[in-house]
């Protein structure tokens, strides 16, 4: 049906392609041709491969968005940043400790964020970027980690940043600070750890993998579900 | 508002018998309603779909017609490649950077590995990027392995390999706790109780998730720690196009290719592990799929050309809720916690159907009969059929703001396309989701060729015919590490001989004397969607 629809104006790394109006930038590019190799990754939004920066002519304001989740507008300018060389610090989780002097010898230029805000405004998933930047300056490990879990590490904070700061590089550490040694432990957890390697399960098991077609349908037919 | 009037209409009727739904659900069927369901609207279940592989050694055996012809396919090299001087050496090589590459990764390298990752696109576009609803795992009082066995088992119809469900279900809790080791964040109550929710045809919570960005949380940690292991190299845009044997049939490396400059180089390794995914992007039957990108079935076309054994490739997943509208993101998944969460499935006039978590592969037929037989579906602007999925009900049933809490990725996705499904109902279809089989393993993620690993979506036979939601998660961690334990034993002790194609010759023979003639080079590695003329 995209054959039928009205034709729009879009201009794809300076150039134009006349587009049905009705696709997302990334099908409007392989409408026009192209055969994606960067620039395209899950095709739902979670992957943050097709980062894409678009400009709407006469408008000066820049605009982002993911080409995967962005439907095409008459006059579009685009081009995608499919990689950008943000820093990325390697570390030992198992050696750091969950406190602020970890964020800040990890990544030094933590300190050094503006408060502008150019990284907020970046974000297709709409995150509060400055934000969380704010709470890493002040070691705030959990709020960093709570605020920027729908990352989805796109790099345009990064791409944008006068500071030079890889935000969402910050926001993994303090993620996973936060996932191992702040977040409350489960107990039924742990339990059930040391029952396996106990071996408690163990004959249980030994005993349903000998059933044949008819015993293991009657016990699954017994089960009880829980409500 | 993306909804036509027609839709708005139709929703009132939907809301018009939702107090009464609040408080009641559709009874589940018996074993018997279920196979009749199945036998009559499951898409595996159309004969003209599927047709018998010409060749190999599973030579006969059904397959969707798409993908035998990529299993039949010609190679992209030919026997006269020079071997002599291998481009890199690793111990071990790793096909595919999704959760179960990364997880095999880790576990090879702590056995003191030289790992090496290769995977054509970036590392992490992965079907484990994508999961949202969450990972089984059986920790909660009331609940054990055994009844998670007996979840898996019943939901594969019974034809699970016993070892492999066993490995899944008694190594869950293990994967869940190393994942929270590294750092891994899953919803928890404050006192640090995990919540969890019901998925299709499982008889007791035990669905963790973090959020609805379940896998991409698990896949963006084990990509960060893949990333610190100073033995392990990651190489991206680079897939595997042929596996070499050496001359005693061991596995011993991978044709590579680099994707932009579209040079092909030899990869020498003592293990190879193939984590190469699934194949929703060769669209059976023409349906769309969830899958990311790349999820072509390349590990399936380059292990059978060697001889390794296929498992339950005559049976695809349909996911039963795949989004039907707006046709931007046709065929995206919405994620089976909105009805773990009390979302119901709900015809043209508002009623209910269907129990909202039978398995998936009953559930997406009953959706497929309400709109092919009944014809009390919903037909879109452009001829899609559809149902609705019932959102609203989620925040009534727990409290306000669950949704938006629960489900961010979904509230962002609709919201980014003007709908409100913390309002209103979203429209869905069932799409392709997963392979429910693959190249035959054992609990060692070992194949019938020596050196030769498969982990996660690639390998079959631990859902059997049908995998029940929150298992692929669980499937690519405990298998991927599996592999990883297992590459980490064997690449000591390995006695690589001369690396040889040899496999090439018998295979252009096999196809020669079968009268296979296509010329479709297999890998095909992406899907072509750029249009033509």
């Amino acid at each position: 049906m995209a054959e039928k629809e009205e034709l729009i104006p879009i201009y794809i790394m300076g150039k134009r392609y006349d587009v049905p109006a009705s696709l997302t930038i990334m099908k409007a590019m392989e409408w026009a041709g192209y055969t994606l190799v960067r620039g395209v990754g899950c095709r739902g939004g979670f992957c943050g491969a097709c980062a894409t920066v678009y400009r709407i002519k006469d408008d000066p304001k820049l605009y982002f968005g993911l080409a995967c989740q962005t439907v095409v507008q008459p006059e579009m300018y685009l081009g995608q940043i499919p990689f950008f060389p943000a820093k990325r610090a390697e570390y030992d989780l198992a050696r750091l400790e969950p406190v602020a002097a970890t964020l800040f010898t990890t990544y030094p230029e933590t300190l050094r964020c503006l408060g502008c805000g150019s990284c907020t405004k970046a974000c297709p998933q709409e995150l509060n970027v400055k934000g969380y930047m704010a709470a890493a300056m002040r070691g705030d490990i959990a709020a960093v980690a709570n605020m920027s879990f729908d990352c989805i590490m796109c790099g345009l904070c990064a791409a944008r940043c006068p500071a030079e700061e890889p935000q969402y590089n910050i926001a993994i550490l303090a993620r996973r600070l936060y996932g191992r040694y702040l977040a409350p432990r489960s107990p039924h957890l742990a339990e059930r750890v040391e029952e396996i390697q106990s071996g408690k399960y163990n004959d249980e098991l030994t005993e349903l993998k000998a059933l044949d077609f008819n015993g293991l349908k009657e016990r699954y037919l017994a089960r009880e579900i829980e409500a | 508002m993306t909804y036509t009037p027609e839709m708005l209409e139709n929703i009132k009727q939907v809301e018009a018998t939702r107090s009464q739904r609040l408080h009641q659900t559709f009874p589940a069927m018996t074993l018997e309603e279920r196979n009749q369901l199945l036998n009559t609207f499951h898409p595996d279940y159309i004969t003209e779909s599927m047709r018998e592989v010409r060749l190999g050694v599973d030579k006969g055996s059904r397959m969707p017609n798409e993908l035998a012809e990529v299993v039949e396919g010609r190679p992209h090299i030919g026997m006269d490649f020079d071997l002599s001087q291998p481009d890199f050496e690793t111990d071990v090589l790793i096909i595919g950077g999704g959760g179960a590459g990364a997880s095999a990764a880790l576990l090879a390298e702590e056995d003191g590995a030289k790992v090496t990752i290769v995977t054509k696109l970036r590392f992490g576009d992965a079907n484990t990027m994508m999961a949202q609803g969450g990972i089984q795992a059986a920790d909660r009082p009331g609940d054990s392995p055994a009844i998670h066995y007996l979840d898996v088992i019943g939901g594969g119809h019974f034809d699970n390999f016993p070892d492999l469900v066993e490995a899944l279900v008694i190594d869950a809790p293990l994967v869940i706790d190393w994942l929270e080791k590294l750092g891994a964040m899953f919803d928890k109550t404050p006192d640090g109780v995990m919540m969890e929710e019901h998925g299709g045809g499982t008889s007791r919570k035990r669905m963790h998730s973090a959020r609805d960005y379940s896998g991409a949380e698990i896949m963006r940690t084990l990509r960060d720690e893949v990333r610190n292991r100073p033995n392990i190299t990651v190489i991206e845009f680079c897939p595997a196009v042929e596996l070499v044997l050496d001359k005693q049939g061991q596995a011993c490396g991978a044709i590579l290719m680099n994707l932009e400059t579209e040079r092909y180089f030899y990869a020498r390794s003592k293990v190879t592990i193939l984590s190469t995914g699934g194949s929703g992007r060769l669209h059976y039957q023409g349906f769309p799929t969830t899958n990311h990108y790349g999820a072509t079935g390349d590990g399936i076309a380059m292990a059978y050309r060697l001889g390794a054994k296929l498992a339950f490739l005559d049976t695809m997943q349909y996911h039963p809720t795949g989004a039907a509208f707006p046709e931007q993101i046709l065929g995206l998944l919405v994620t089976e916690k909105v009805r773990g969460l009390g979302a119901q499935p709900v015809n043209i006039k508002g009623e209910q159907f269907v129990y909202p978590l039978e398995p998936r592969d009953v559930e997406a037929a009953a959706f497929l009969r309400e709109c092919k037989d009944r014809h009390l579906g919903i037909v879109t602007p452009t001829g899609q059929n559809a149902v609705w999925l019932d959102t609203p009900m989620i925040d009534l049933l727990h409290e306000p703001g669950t949704i938006e809490k629960a489900l961010p990725a979904m509230v962002r996705q609709y919201k980014r396309f003007n709908i409100d499904m913390t309002t209103i109902p979203i429209l869905v279809y069932p799409t392709l989701h997963y392979q429910n089989g693959g190249i035959a393993i054992n609990a060692d993620c070992e194949t019938s060729i020596p050196g030769l690993l498969v982990a996660g979506e690639a390998s079959g036979g631990v859902h059997g015919r049908n995998r029940l939601m929150g298992n692929s998660l669980l499937d690519v961690t405990v298998f991927g590490r599996r592999a990883g334990i297992t590459a980490g034993k064997y690449y000591k002790d390995a006695q690589i001989g001369e690396p040889t194609l040899e496999h090439l010759d018998a295979w252009k023979t096999e196809r020669d004397s079968a009268g296979i003639s296509s010329l479709l080079r297999t890998p095909i590695l992406l899907p072509d969607y750029s249009r033509k003329s």
